[in-house]
């Protein structure tokens, strides 16, 4: 018997949100172990082998913010609030958060059935990234 | 008009998926986990004060702690296996083997974490 056919192209899929949606959760997943393999590499190059408990690393390797390395026993707080952490903890938040908020919205239409209610869910999911991520990045770049 | 749904709860109560329905329930209860975590953890450090204090407080404790553990170093692995089938979509003839190498990586990695973060967290 012939297997039946498991992959689709995508001229037949069509380029809609679903399809978006489906290749960006991929791409900032592997997006984020990479952030997350930089953030662990970076600790431990900076001495966190040392000065960091288990606990710390793994907060830092979830996300390289000054918050994370404040009551740690590291000797100098300066390499570990540089701008290249910054910056790597912005995109690591706009992902993350895109990332999350839409698989929260694809559990939530797994139970919404009703068309407009689905495009509502859409607008506020919407919204919640554009606020979280601004709630993210303005304490990133804020904190002293 | 609303989407069809043919699956009665019921009927999906007595779904017997095994491990690729297990990965699928932890994979969604780990990543929704995450976003409330997460989505706290911010605010609360946005309006800090005694409610920061006390959610931050509670994400402090090392039960807490080895419990998001759990949710964010699953989804991971989990997510991982996911974008590999996805991308070389023959593998998904050996699926199940493919969630046995997962757990196989996941509960060493998880268990030594989990009793380091114990022992930090009880003093030790």
């Amino acid at each position: 018997m012939k297997p039946s056919k498991r992959t689709l192209s995508l001229k037949e899929r069509g380029f809609d949100f679903e399809t978006f949606m489906w290749f960006y959760t991929r791409i900032s997943a592997l997006a984020m172990y990479l952030f997350g393999f930089v953030a662990l590499l970076g600790a431990m190059v900076m001495g966190a082998r040392l000065h960091m408990t288990l606990a710390d690393v793994i907060r830092w390797s979830f996300m390289p913010t000054l918050y994370h390395v404040q009551n740690t026993n590291i000797p100098a707080i300066e390499p570990w609030v540089s701008l290249f952490w910054k910056l790597t903890a912005s995109l690591f938040v706009l992902f993350a958060a895109g990332h999350g908020l839409h698989g929260l919205l694809s559990v939530i239409e797994e139970y919404m059935t009703i068309p407009w209610l689905r495009r509502t869910f859409r607008m506020v999911v919407l919204a919640l990234w554009v606020g979280v991520s601004y709630i993210g990045i303005y304490l990133l770049w804020t904190a002293a | 008009m609303g989407l069809k749904r043919t699956v009665r709860l019921g009927e999906a109560l007595r779904y017997r998926g095994q491990g690729p329905m297990l990965a699928f329930l932890l994979h969604r209860i780990g990543g929704v986990s995450m976003v409330v975590f997460v989505g706290l953890h911010m605010v609360a450090s946005f309006v800090g004060g005694d409610f920061g204090r006390f959610v931050n407080g509670v994400y402090q404790h090392w039960l807490f702690q080895a419990y998001i553990y759990f949710c964010a170093l699953f989804h991971a692995i989990n997510g991982l296996r996911i974008v590999i089938m996805d991308l070389w979509p023959k593998l998904l003839e050996h699926q199940r083997e493919a969630i046995w190498l997962e757990w196989a990586v996941f509960l060493p990695i998880y268990a030594l974490s989990v009793f380091w973060l114990a022992r930090i967290g009880l003093g030790g």
